[in-house]
């Protein structure tokens, strides 16, 4: 891939800048801002982001974060902390209810674009980060059918091109043994784990830069959890992943790099092995050692 | 705490005073009572269906020893009323079919294009706008919508249709199609406002828009609901009266045209049930079976839209 990456220790170029908003000037940086250095290029970067429900609820507060290019970083903090809504700024899916409001950034490089910028289509963001939810939600549709509407949705027509992208897909997700011989049944017919590994072929059929994961376990039994565990670190060879996780032995087993939040803030980033071994904030290790959460 | 003490029970001679866990009539009697209630309240819809049917068969049973049932479904005259009495029923289940037609070619494409927008693309508050104009066509008495069809659809067709007779089968469909217009849509937007979120989210989170979105995905899953909505649009269109009695005229007439005037089975039981025909003779007796095919009509959609729905139902 001859693409340009950035580490973290250059700045910035802006080369061109999607955002004309002015940034928010009612939050000054924090001093001690919870950012650990990366040592992968960077994909993406949330800064200041703040975020808001129907206008009042204010859900996230002043997210920095630096995603590390095909390398895996997990969201872990207790239920309602932020870490599915700061998930779900990445592909603009907050865009679909009235009311909602993005303040801040989130930069996606090689483009150095804020991709939560008002100019930027948010179809052209979903096409280039994809999501697998909480619930394995497959449309109601043949096997083959789910896993080529995302081309579909992108006007593909070539038949033999379709083929091949669906195979692919299904090769990546490790879905393609099990229903290599029964492509037009409904995906609904797929076991809870099966319908899930369809998801992310689905999702890994449009070659995204960023996999989105919410949750993508809470829902499966062990052994279908296992095998997605496997899947995600073997998907990140290929691609960006950001993880949303309430199970902190998976964060530990599947990221390279984990941010807790707490409260719609971020508390603490930083590599996998520090954050568990280490961690420099007291909610943290409180929240590590089981203490609440 | 002492010691668990059993004490045998004595079928002779049981203990006098009754045990903490004796019996309450008076909490159970009322329920038993109540339960009752609710059972006759329910039954007396079963009752009343089985009563139709049972009145029905009967007095077709009637008509159908003088007619036979041979002639009944391939005669192709409907003359009852005349000196040379034909009992073809086929003219009437003309009517009744090509009517219904042309009423569903405008409400299934209509209702479903409302549905898709109501439930897709309208903000809340054009929804709280555009749903009770919808309701409010549904509560037009049926013979406004029938004098609508022949004092105003009927001379505006002729306008591009000089040779449309006045009575004709074309005004009085298109007419009832916007009659029922608002049961598909409103059907078939529940079916589609009920399916998942997270499906729609699916689908946005590929990079679908939003039309792609309601085509692709939304009506796929909810076609088990559609399907529903559209055979009670048929049901309604069968047994429409009023609409086809007054604007489609009241004579059986063997066609598939819908340019041409013809009776439909209600019209003709509602023309023979308003005349003084005496008391069970075979001209009042033909109204029955006419009401019979009727029923075996609409209780065959009905049976068709069960089977496509449990073809189509989704597991969400």
């Amino acid at each position: 891939m001859k693409r340009k990456t950035r580490t973290a220790a250059q700045p910035a170029a802006p080369a061109y800048n999607g955002d004309m908003r002015s940034p928010d000037e009612k939050t000054p940086v924090p001093a001690a801002a919870p950012q650990a250095a990366i040592a992968a290029p960077i994909k993406a970067q949330a800064q200041k982001l703040h975020f808001y429900y129907g206008g009042t609820v204010h859900a996230l507060k002043d997210i920095n974060l630096d995603l590390a290019e095909k390398q895996v970083t997990a969201l872990i903090g207790p239920s309602g902390c932020g870490k599915s809504t700061f998930l779900r700024c990445f592909n603009r899916m907050h865009d679909l209810y009235p009311g909602n409001r993005y303040e801040g950034e989130i930069r996606m490089h090689p483009d150095n674009v804020n991709i939560l910028a008002r100019q930027v289509d948010p179809i052209e963001v979903r096409m280039r980060i994809s999501m697998v939810f909480q619930k394995p939600n497959p449309f109601p549709k043949s096997i083959y059918e789910n896993v080529a509407y995302g081309l579909r949705v992108r006007g593909v027509r070539s038949r033999g091109l379709m083929d091949d992208k669906v195979e692919e897909a299904l090769r990546g997700a490790a879905l393609w043994d099990e229903v290599k011989d029964r492509l037009p049944d409904l995906a609904f017919n797929l076991s809870g784990g099966q319908q899930q590994r369809l998801c992310i072929a689905r999702a890994l059929a449009t070659d995204p830069e960023i996999l989105l994961f919410d949750e993508p376990t809470s829902a499966l039994d062990p052994i279908a959890t296992a095998s997605i565990e496997e899947l995600i670190t073997e998907l990140k060879l290929k691609v960006t992943i950001l993880i949303v996780t309430h199970n902190m032995q998976q964060a530990a087993r599947v990221s390279d790099y984990t941010a807790f939040m707490h409260l719609g803030e971020l508390v603490e980033f930083g590599d996998t092995n520090t954050i568990f071994t280490n961690p420099s904030n007291r909610r943290t290790e409180d929240y590590i050692t089981g203490r609440y959460g | 705490m002492g010691p668990l003490v059993t004490q045998p029970l004595d079928p002779v001679n049981p203990p006098a005073q009754p045990s903490r866990f004796a019996y309450q009539a008076r909490r159970h009697l009322p329920e038993r009572i109540i339960q009752w209630i609710l059972f006759l309240a329910a039954f007396s819809a079963v009752t009343v269906t089985i009563a139709i049917v049972v009145i029905l068969v009967y007095e077709s049973l009637g008509f159908f020893r003088h007619v036979s049932l041979w002639d009944f479904l391939t005669d192709t005259q409907w003359t009852p009323l005349f000196s040379d009495k034909h009992f073809g029923i086929l003219p009437l289940v003309a009517g009744t079919l090509v009517t219904t037609f042309v009423a569903l070619a405008v409400s299934v494409p209509l209702g479903t294009v409302i549905a898709i927008y109501l439930s897709e693309f309208a903000s809340h508050s054009v929804r709280e706008i555009v749903k009770p104009f919808l309701e409010l066509l549904s509560g037009v008495p049926t013979i406004v919508y029938g004098y609508f069809a022949l004092l105003f659809v009927t001379p505006l067709l002729q306008l591009f249709l000089p040779d449309l007779p006045g009575f004709n089968m074309l005004s009085a469909g298109l007419v009832m199609g916007i009659m029922i217009i608002p049961y598909v849509a409103s059907v078939s937007e529940d079916a589609m406002r009920a399916v998942p979120m997270h499906i729609r989210e699916g689908s946005y989170a590929m990079g679908a828009t939003r039309f792609q979105t309601a085509i692709r995905v939304v009506t796929p899953a909810a076609t088990s609901g559609l399907v529903a909505a559209y055979i009670l649009g048929i049901s309604r269109a069968v047994g429409e009266t009023m609409v086809v009695a007054v604007a489609a005229g009241t004579q059986p007439n063997l066609t598939w045209n819908p340019l041409e005037g013809a009776a439909t089975i209600s019209a003709y039981i509602v023309q023979v049930s308003l005349g003084d025909l005496p008391h069970g003779s075979l001209e009042y007796q033909t109204i029955f079976a006419a009401g019979l095919v009727l029923l075996l009509m609409t209780l065959a959609f009905n049976v068709v839209g069960h089977l496509l729905r449990k073809r189509f139902r989704e597991a969400y």
